[in-house]
Parts: structure tokens; sequence; C-alpha cells
């Protein structure tokens, strides 16, 4: 008699079953729970109720899936607009937990869970840690940041309901995640990918061997990263660095996760519905297709949001995955319509400088981009930092890195950007989200 | 008779050299002599400094990028026509000069050129058979 069920060596974890249902019941299983959330939103939430009385619609009209095509998009100012309860399909004393966003500017926004709403939280994270091939007997350091932030508290729960070990050290102090991670003999960890970056660099310093510790997973997120990052990550250790998405309007980490294939997330689809559109015309786009996502939570009671557009630009997969999940993967977000800037017309995402830099033997994926302008036109200047490795006495030599960096940019965004080699750790380093680029365009 | 140069990047930006002399000066290391490299947006600061071993770690461990380079130092007449002699033995060796600087001694008037080729030893095989005088640790700190 094993003392875990997963003794035997079976990858599949029970609570992971969602995961594998047939398509048309999973069909029918969204169906049912979109016509309840739609009739939840209509019934409680002014705002939604408004828009479809606009459109001339009441619940009675979602009869198939397809139809959700009629309902009225959410967007971030919505949350704001309606700040701070505005949102809210449940009395206040049936919510039990309030998380807010940072908020880059002014009001943050809001969300609000109900008792039965964070059991859907926590199994959706469950079921993201099992498909990184986490279980009981793991233990998990969990360095997001614990707070309004839904990152520490949501993996937290995950971890605790998995059965796992949690650590809930938080983001920051970095020497004592290190030491910890020695000590307590951490075998995953949750943070942001650049801030798993700044733990691989001081663990450098500090002497300690990454590749030497039980550490085996990363579960990255709440920041988009690129492929050429996670092979950097997964060469400098022996962890699986997995990709994790979340929002927190939605319900925080937990949406989609990558499983061991690392092709896609797997949207955790019986809860939350994806589509794909044309960010311009918003129609919907069919699979296969690049476009923005817009999801729907589908059995979301405190704070249900219909058809939220997430500014995140991605495609869903058509094909099946090898794995046998039936639920479908989205390609990895790198890049949010946000992010975007436009230099000379043309449209750049900070995941093009990154993927340019990992491209350049030597270069650490440590950079800022600056936006500035003349007066007349918008420019920007990446700041990359020097390792060691790549420093010479020949000012020759450094001339020729950075000319390699430039021109490694500009094949990708086909225009030249001027970079600007910086010193080691001198631009900011994150213990959360990463700031990637800094405005200083005269307003 | 090689020298070891301690070449250091830094930033073009206010105050950016005054930190590797202040991290030296606290140490009670003296500069010998030092030579800036610089291009619009960065410099290359060398660094000539007895304690060699020492400072190079001080600078590491401050954060600075640092690297160890072998120089050459070759030992002239502070008057004209010293360091032209010596070109032009180098351009008669067929050398390539990387970079170099030159100071003078205080109390000599004998001038010092620091030299950086590509073949550091091949270069003071060359220069010494043609007579140029190439220093080693000994005399230069012992002069300076």
């Amino acid at each position: 008699m094993s003392e875990f069920w997963n003794d035997a060596g079976s990858p599949f974890h029970p609570v992971s079953a969602p995961d594998y249902l047939p398509e048309p019941q999973l069909r029918q299983l969204q169906l049912h729970r979109l016509k309840v959330v739609v009739r939840r939103a209509y019934d409680n939430v002014e705002l939604f109720r408004t828009r479809m009385q606009e459109r001339g619609l009441t619940p009675d009209d979602i009869r198939s899936l397809e139809d959700i095509r009629k309902l009225p998009f959410t967007v971030k100012t919505d949350l704001r607009d309606t700040y701070p309860f505005g949102l809210f399909a449940s009395p206040m004393n049936e919510v039990v937990r309030l998380h807010a966003s940072s908020g880059t500017t002014g009001k943050p926004i809001v969300v609000a869970y109900t008792q039965e709403d964070l059991k859907v939280w926590a199994s959706v994270m469950v079921r993201a840690f099992a498909a990184c091939g986490l279980d009981r007997g793991d233990i998990i350091q969990n360095a997001y940041g614990y707070g309004l932030f839904t990152g520490g508290l949501g993996a937290h729960y995950g971890a605790e309901a998995l059965g796992a070990t949690v650590i809930p050290i938080s983001g920051g102090n970095t020497d004592r995640q290190i030491m910890i991670m020695k000590d307590f003999g951490t075998t995953a960890i949750c943070c942001t990918p650049s801030y798993f970056l700044r733990i691989i660099e001081r663990a450098k310093e500090m002497g300690v061997d990454l590749k030497s510790l039980p550490l085996k997973a990363g579960v990255f997120g709440a920041e988009p990263w690129t492929e050429e990052m996670r092979k950097r990550i997964e060469a400098e250790t022996n962890i699986k660095a997995y990709d994790i998405y979340g929002l927190s309007e939605i319900i925080g980490p937990g949406v989609g996760n990558e499983c061991a294939e690392q092709n896609g997330l797997h949207i955790f689809e019986d809860h939350f519905y994806p589509e794909i559109i044309d960010p311009e015309t918003l129609e919907p786009l069919p699979d296969g297709q690049e476009g923005e996502l817009v999801l729907t939570t589908l059995s979301k009671q405190a704070m249900p949001m219909i058809r939220y557009r997430t500014r995140d630009i991605t495609m869903i997969y058509p094909e099946t995955c090898p794995c046998g999940r039936t639920i479908r993967r989205i390609r990895r977000i790198s890049r949010r319509s946000d992010d975007m800037f436009i230099i000379r017309g043309v449209n750049v995402y900070p995941s093009q400088i990154e993927e340019a830099l990992l491209q350049v033997e030597g270069t650490a994926p440590h950079y800022l981009i600056v936006l500035t302008n003349d007066g007349t036109m918008d420019d920007a200047e990446v700041r990359v930092e020097i390792t060691p490795e790549v420093f010479s006495d020949r000012v020759g030599e450094m001339e020729t890195l950075r000319r390699k960096i430039s021109a490694a940019i500009e094949r990708i965004v086909n225009i030249r950007i001027n970079v600007r080699l910086v010193e080691p750790n001198s631009l900011p380093r994150s213990e959360g989200k990463a700031k990637r680029v800094l405005d200083e365009r005269r307003k | 008779m090689k020298i070891k140069q301690i070449s250091m990047f830094l930033e073009n930006k206010p105050g950016r050299l005054s930190e590797p002399c202040r991290i030296l000066a606290n140490a009670g290391i003296n500069i010998v002599t030092l030579s800036l490299a610089d291009t619009q947006q960065f410099g290359i600061l060398r660094l000539i400094v007895q304690e060699w071993e020492k400072a190079y770690h001080l600078l590491k461990d401050a954060g600075c990028v640092v690297n160890l380079t072998d120089v050459i130092a070759t030992e002239v007449e502070d008057r004209p026509g010293g360091l032209a002699k010596v070109l032009d033995v180098i351009e008669e060796a067929g050398l390539n000069i990387e970079y170099m600087y030159a100071f003078t001694f205080r109390k000599y008037d004998r001038a010092v050129l620091v030299f950086r080729f590509n073949d550091p030893d091949a270069a003071i095989a060359a220069l010494q058979a043609r007579g140029i005088n190439v220093i080693g640790p000994v005399e230069l700190y012992g002069n300076s």
C-alpha cells in the first residue's frame, strides 16, 4: 500500500479530472454554466444589465455557446469606473475576500470572492500545480507577493489544497530565499520569471549552486516572458520552467497553465471560457488565429466577468495536446497590447527586445526600454546590462557587442533602436513584475 | 616583464569615475597611472596600481565590471622624439598596438609608455631584441 496515490508513477492527479472531460460533455457544462452566470450578472450587476438591455438582450437569449458573441464586452475601465464594489454580484455578507490590483495609474481595481469562488480558485491552482508534475510531498516556495496582489494567496491556497508543503515566504529578500531554498529542500518555486533570474544571479554571487539543490520546477507567471527566457532559466538550473497564466479580474493565477509538454497553456475552460477576437473589429476569430484573448468566468459568483478583454495577444491551438487533456491551449503570452510602443510607426513589444537580447551570447536578460521624445518624434533606447564575461578592455570589442545587440533587435523588429550598455545591477530589479519600459517622453 | 592593468567598465554619467578612485583611496592604494577610453556611451578605465590583486578584488566586490589585462611598459627619455623612437621600432617589428598611454615619473626625467598588444610575449621579445627598455613591476613601482 503506497502512501501517495502517485507512488505508482501515474502522471494523473484525481483533481485534474475536469482537464480530461470528453469534449461534448465539456461544452455542455460550459453552456449550462454560461446561462447561470449571465443570469446572475444580469440580475445583480447594473452595468451589465444596462448593456444587455441596450442590445435588446435578456439572459434567455443564451441558448448555445455561440450566443456568447451577442454579449457586450467588459473592459478594465469598467472596473475603474465602478470602483470599488460596483461590479459585485453578491451581497457583501457573502463576500469573504477582496483583492486589488497595484493600479499603476489612479485607483486600483478591486475583485471579490465568495467562499465558493475561493474553492474554485484553489481547485484550478491545484490543477495548475498538478500539470507541472507537483503533488503531496513537494515543498513549494511561494515567492509571489502576499497581500492585495492575487499571486501570493492564490498560489498559497492552491499549493495547500494540493497537499504540498508551502513555504509562504512572499517576494523579496533574495538572500533569505536562497538560504531557505537550500535549507528546506524546496522542490518548486513560484514567482515572476524576472525575479527568478534575480535569484539565479544572486545565488551565483553567493556561491550557491542551484543545480545541486532538489529544486525541480518553477511556476512562473504574472508577467509576459519568452521561450528564450525559459531556455536561459532551464540551462542555468535543473528546473523545468512552467508558465502559469491568470489575471485578477478573472480570478488570479490559475486561469491556465502549461503541462509537461510545455507547449501552450491549458485554459481551465470549465471555469473560464476563452475566445479570441480581432482587437480592431472585435470580431471573434477561429482557433488557430492570433488576436486578443477574451475570457468569461463561467462559475464566478461574487464578481462575474462577461467577455472580459484581457489585452493579451495569443491564439487558441486548434490541435489537441499530446498530454491527453481535452481543455484547449492558448499560445504562451509574450505580448500584451498594453505594453506595446510605437517607434517610427512600427509596433514594438518588450518581449521582442528580450528575444533579441537572449540571442546575443553573453548578455543578461536585464534590460530597460526608455521611451524618449525630442519634441517631434518618439524614439527609444534599450539599456542593456553588460556581464563580466563579455567585458573587454578594448573599446572595439565593446562596440562590436553593442552592434550585435542592435542588429539582433533590428532583425526582429525591423527598425534600428539605439542600444546603450550599462553596468551590471544598475537597472532596477523587481521582486514582482519586472518594469521593462520607462516612459520619458515629454507629456 | 608584463604589467597587470585593471580595466573597468564605466557608464558615461556624472560621478562614475570617482567611485573606483574612492574605493582605492580608502584602501590606501595609490594609482600609478590611469587612462580613460571613452565613447559617447561608455568608458573603459585602465588603471595601473602596484597592489593590483587587492585592487581588482576590491573593485569586483563593489560590483564593478573589471578584468585584468597584461600590458607592457617601456621606459624612454622624457624629451622630444622619445615616443617616436619606440613607435618606429614597433612599426619595424610589425606589432599592432591595441592602445597605449604614457606618463612621466615625478622625480626623474623618464617617461613610461604603456602598450596593449594582442600578443604581449611576442611584443616583449621583439622590443627587447631592438634595444627597447621593457620594464617590469620592480622598476615600475620602485620608481613611482
